[in-house]
């Protein structure tokens, strides 16, 4: 069923579809719609699951703590200033094992305080030990939800899964989507059938202590998980193609790389606007590709290394800063190549800070830098958009 | 801090030197002070929704400010402190030293500017889920440091800026966005948890009744210890509770507010769920009590002589 829906309910039908059994979520623009969605599915009776609603993020990832160590299917929401609330829980989540998915509506940090997009929230957790997935569009934002949950309860896996999709321009977007259809999606997520429960019949405790003696080895496994994951994203979004017509690349994506001299490499919605401007570049005979992050933990070394060995330089263009070195992309791609003897030239750009736009310009100048970069970068890294008057 | 707000468009926020300060017009204070409240405004485009309770507290607090400033009360160690939500945009709002902080985290900060200098005065406007929800733990544990600062509590009874959820103090049954079927949980009475935290001075105001607001807001910024005004303040747009709170609203006369259990007994005459019982406003307990802030020496804004201290010490040795 084809409908122009707001973002957010598309997410909340995509998550009903999933069956989660709790859900608990803490307000917080623009994540809200979302959780608003699901808790009057809920109230109409649409959706069977327990909807808790808590005094702040904190508690709602750690209600579903409880919530998943019962076996239960659980999901949540949340985005910037929340995501940075819930950080002591985040590992927690992931060291105890638990499959639960987040849909994270990407937004800024504070201060200063910004409600508007961009991906320092969710890039600033990258070393919790969650999957992150990057969504370019409402319908794949969508369509992440079953493969996530499908992709956390694994038993290979058993990690946590953050679907990343940027605040206001994809949640708060009016598009048409294709819903899902719930019988299919309960063919293609089986129940969550969990390894081990809190059971009054089997009694186990959950959250002992590690001592140094095998603390290694579970960051280890979870380390081993999501290597395994790798291969794991791929099959499932092939599964899910073979379900439901629809297919966005495994780890990464690619656009017209074949032929091209640089490469843009990046995440999330601001990649539509890319593949305009690249077809502006290449229609000016600038041959420009773009290769599209899918997840970003587990981060896709090969499939980088392999989709971007034939161009001559590279730019990196995101959402997000690491102040006081370069940005999180910028610095896991360079160390991607290091070892392998490619001396392709990268420049990282961050830009699209706090809301600002990020227009066809802006990605035309940052794909000249790319192609001028083959001589060697000018800069390793550049504030792409930045308004020098009122510095 | 929001150093360029001053309608003069210079930084700073003292909109006038205490060297102009009248002397001792508090018999008056509250409702005609010399200093006209509107200097305590600013340009920033008030995005309130029209018939918001907040304009009440806002302009309460511009009427108490001027006449502190009036009885020489220098505004410039005045701060103020804001969480997030509808309720904090009064940092914008008002011409004094402001600071915006994190949702729930008001007092923390508040408790940080006080400690590091005891001489300001510092006012928390916070919201219900903001010092209820999120930030519950500071709020306790303000009280029971008994420190010197002031809590006006913005108590529309939901979240305002994230438009319509319930919160600690919405009624049970409460149908907000996040809760279509109507909450299941009856609410929090912050009065009572107050008193029985350590608070030292609590009172409830009505956002429909300016005189009596102003009244509390000045006696609670000039008590010495934590001073929590609930203010029961109407969102119009997402619970109107006008009419409710024009039925059943009163002050409260001659009741003896150095008595725990008196207090206690006031406090707990409404529940904040019976919609058909009277609601007392006015003053439930004041008292006092050793403060935190007390125990700290001050902090020392002047630069000491380190080569005279040095010289000092190098005497006494000889
Ligand atoms: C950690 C965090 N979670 C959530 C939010 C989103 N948020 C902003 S204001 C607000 C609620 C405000 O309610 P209240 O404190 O009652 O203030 P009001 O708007 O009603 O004045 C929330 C949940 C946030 N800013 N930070
Ligand atoms: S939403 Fe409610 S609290 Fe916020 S400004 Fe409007 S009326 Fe006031
Ligand atoms: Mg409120």
């Amino acid at each position: 069923m084809r409908k122009v829906v707001e973002g957010s309910y598309a997410i909340a039908q995509a998550v009903k579809c999933c069956d989660p059994d709790i859900i608990s979520a803490y307000p917080i623009t623009p994540q809200t719609h979302i959780v608003e969605n699901l808790s009057q599915m809920v109230a109409d009776g649409e959706l069977k699951a327990e909807f808790i609603t808590v005094d702040s993020e904190f508690s709602a990832l750690s209600a579903l703590v409880g919530s998943s160590a019962m076996g239960a299917r659980s999901y949540s929401s949340t985005t910037s200033q929340g995501l940075a609330l819930m950080y002591e829980v985040l590992y927690n989540v992931s060291g105890l094992r638990m499959p639960i998915v987040m849909t994270v509506a990407n937004r800024a940090m504070g201060a200063p305080l910004n409600i508007w997009n961009d991906q320092q929230d969710s890039i600033g957790a990258r070393d919790c030990g969650w999957i992150q997935l990057y969504a370019e569009n409402v319908q794949e934002a969508m369509d992440l939800t079953p493969q996530a949950y499908k992709l956390a309860e694994d038993p290979d896996i058993l990690t946590p899964v953050m679907v990343c999709m940027d605040g206001f321009i994809l949640t708060h977007v009016y598009e048409p989507v294709e819903f899902l259809d719930h019988d299919k999606v309960k063919q293609f997520l089986p129940p969550f059938k969990p390894k081990i429960t809190l059971d009054p019949a089997h009694p186990v405790t959950i959250g002992a202590f590690a001592d140094p003696s095998t603390f290694t080895e579970y960051r280890y496994l979870q380390q081993d998980a999501q290597n395994k994951a790798l291969g794991k994203i791929d099959t499932i979004a092939k599964e899910f193609k073979e379900t439901f017509g629809r297919y966005y690349g495994g780890l990464i994506d690619t656009y017209r790389m074949e032929g091209a001299d640089a490469a843009i490499v990046t995440l999330g919605s601001v990649i539509g606007t890319i593949k305009d401007a690249l077809d502006e570049m290449w229609a000016e005979g600038k041959k420009v590709g773009l290769v599209k992050v899918r997840s970003y933990r587990p981060f896709p070394v090969k499939a980088l290394r392999d989709s971007l060995k034939d161009v001559s330089s590279i730019a990196v263009i995101e959402k997000d800063v690491s102040i006081g070195n370069e940005a999180g992309l910028t610095t896991d791609l360079k160390a991607a190549f290091y070892n392998t003897g490619m001396k392709t030239p990268i420049i990282g750009f961050t830009a699209g800070l706090g809301g600002r736009d990020i227009t066809l310009k802006d990605i035309k100048k940052a794909g000249d830098k790319a192609l001028a970069a083959a001589k060697g970068p000018e800069a390793e890294f550049e504030f792409l958009t930045l308004r020098k008057e009122i510095l | 801090m929001n150093g360029s707000k001053s309608p003069s468009g210079s930084p700073g926020v003292s909109s006038s030197p205490s060297t102009t300060a009248r002397p001792g017009t508090s018999a008056s204070l509250a409702t005609s002070p010399n200093m006209n409240p509107r200097e305590l405004g600013t340009y920033t485009k008030n995005t309130w929704c029209p018939g918001c309770g907040n304009f009440s507290i806002l302009s309460a607090i511009q009427t108490v400010l001027a006449s502190m400033h009036d009885e020489g009360y220098p505004l410039e160690n005045v701060v103020i402190v804001s969480g997030i939500g509808c309720h904090a945009k009064i940092s914008d709002y008002l011409n004094i030293n402001s600071f915006y902080s994190l949702h729930g985290r008001t007092l923390p900060v508040a408790t940080g500017i006080k400690l590091a200098n005891p001489d300001l005065k510092v006012i928390c406007f916070s919201g219900d889920g903001d010092s209820l929800a999120e930030g519950l733990d500071h709020l306790i544990f303000a009280a029971k440091r008994n420190l010197d600062i002031t809590l006006i509590l913005h108590d529309n009874r939901v979240y305002g800026l994230t438009t319509g959820q319930y919160t600690p103090t919405s009624p049970l049954g409460f149908k907000g966005k996040s809760t279509p079927m109507g909450t299941e949980e009856l609410p929090m009475n912050p009065i009572e948890l107050m008193l029985v935290s350590g608070a030292t001075y609590l009172a409830r105001g009505y956002t429909h009744g300016i005189d009596l607001l102003r009244k509390l807001f000045r006696d609670a910024i000039m008590h010495k210890g934590f001073s929590f005004v609930d203010t029961l303040q109407v969102c119009v747009t997402y619970f109107n509770m006008y009419e409710t709170y024009n039925k059943r609203v009163y002050e409260v006369q001659g009741n003896d507010a150095s008595s725990f259990d008196e207090a206690m007994k006031i406090a707990r005459s409404w529940d904040y769920n019976n919609m058909e019982a009277p609601i007392p406003l006015g003053k439930f307990y004041d008292i006092d009590k050793p403060r935190f802030d007390q125990v700290f020496p001050g902090y020392e804004p002047h630069p000491v002589d380190r080569d005279a201290k040095i010289r000092e010490v190098l005497d006494s040795l000889i």
